[in-house]
C-alpha cells in the first residue's frame, strides 16, 4: 500500500513528529511504500540541519535523514511555511537575499502542490499534528 | 473508516466530537495523550464502554508505556496495538481521519 505522510508539528513540541516518524518507519518495515512526507506549518522546523539536541535525547531531524537515506524517502518542506519560519535552501537564499542556508540533507523545499499530488497518488494520507 | 484521536479527553473535546460523528462499525485509535481515555477508573470509562458496543476501539501501547501507565489498566474491550498495528489499521480501513 502507498502512504503519504503530513507532519504539521515541529520537533520537540508535543509528540506528532515522533508519531509520524514511528508510523512511517513501521510502514516501511512492513513493506509498504511511503510516497512522500510533507512538512507543513510548524512541521517545517523538522527540516533544519542546525538542530542540536542534548546527546541523551533523540535527534528528530537526523532520524528523518537516516530513514530517508535508507528508504529513499521524499522529504518535502512547504515553501510558504518555510519562508515564515526561516528554513532556507540555496535557491531561497539567493531569491530572498539571505546570508545562509539551514535546510537539512535529504529535505527539499517545494510547494503545496506536492501535498495535493501525494494525496492523489497515495492510497492513504496520514495527518500528524497538534 | 479509521479515526485517530491524539488529545486527552480531560484537556479537549476531540474524542467527544469523534465519537459523535463516527459511524457504527468505525475503528477509533487512541494515540499520544488520547491514550488517557483508555484507562480504567476515570470519568470517561462509561462513555468508552458504551462506544465499544458499535465501534472498534484501539489504543497505542507504546504511548501508554511512555506515560508510565500499564496495559493492564486498559478498559476491557479496547485492543492494544503497536506501531505495526497502527499501520495495519490504516491499511485495512479505506479512509483515515485524524482528530487533532
Amino acid at each position: 500500500m502507498k502512504f503519504a505522510i503530513q507532519v504539521n508539528e515541529g520537533p520537540y513540541q508535543h509528540q506528532a513528529s515522533d508519531t509520524a516518524y514511528q508510523f512511517t518507519k513501521a510502514a516501511l518495515e512492513k513493506g509498504h511504500e511511503v510516497f512522500r512526507v510533507f512538512f507543513y506549518h510548524d512541521g517545517v522546523n523538522n527540516g533544519t540541519r542546525l538542530t542540536t539536541p542534548p546527546q541523551d535525547d533523540r535527534h528528530i531531524t537526523n532520524r528523518w535523514i537516516d530513514l530517508a537515506e535508507k528508504y529513499k524517502l521524499d522529504l518535502v518542506v512547504c515553501v510558504a511555511a518555510a519562508q515564515r519560519r526561516g528554513i532556507v535552501d540555496d535557491d531561497e537564499m539567493k531569491r530572498q537575499g539571505k546570508d545562509a542556508t539551514n535546510i537539512a540533507p535529504q529535505f527539499r523545499i517545494s510547494g503545496l502542490g506536492q501535498l495535493i499530488e501525494a494525496g492523489i497518488q497515495s492510497d492513504r494520507l496520514m495527518v500528524f499534528g497538534d | 473508516m479509521l479515526h485517530t484521536v491524539n488529545k486527552s479527553p480531560f484537556e479537549k473535546n476531540s474524542l467527544d466530537t469523534c465519537m459523535r460523528l463516527a459511524k457504527a462499525g468505525s475503528a477509533i485509535l487512541l494515540i499520544e495523550d488520547g491514550v488517557y481515555a483508555a484507562i480504567k477508573g476515570t470519568e470517561v470509562e462509561a462513555k468508552m464502554k458504551a462506544a465499544a458496543g458499535d465501534k472498534k476501539l484501539y489504543v497505542l501501547g507504546p504511548d501508554i508505556k511512555a506515560r508510565g501507565l500499564d496495559e493492564g489498566q486498559v478498559i476491557d474491550g479496547i485492543t492494544v496495538v503497536d506501531y505495526g498495528g497502527f499501520v495495519d489499521l490504516a491499511a485495512e480501513n479505506d479512509k483515515v481521519q485524524a482528530w487533532l
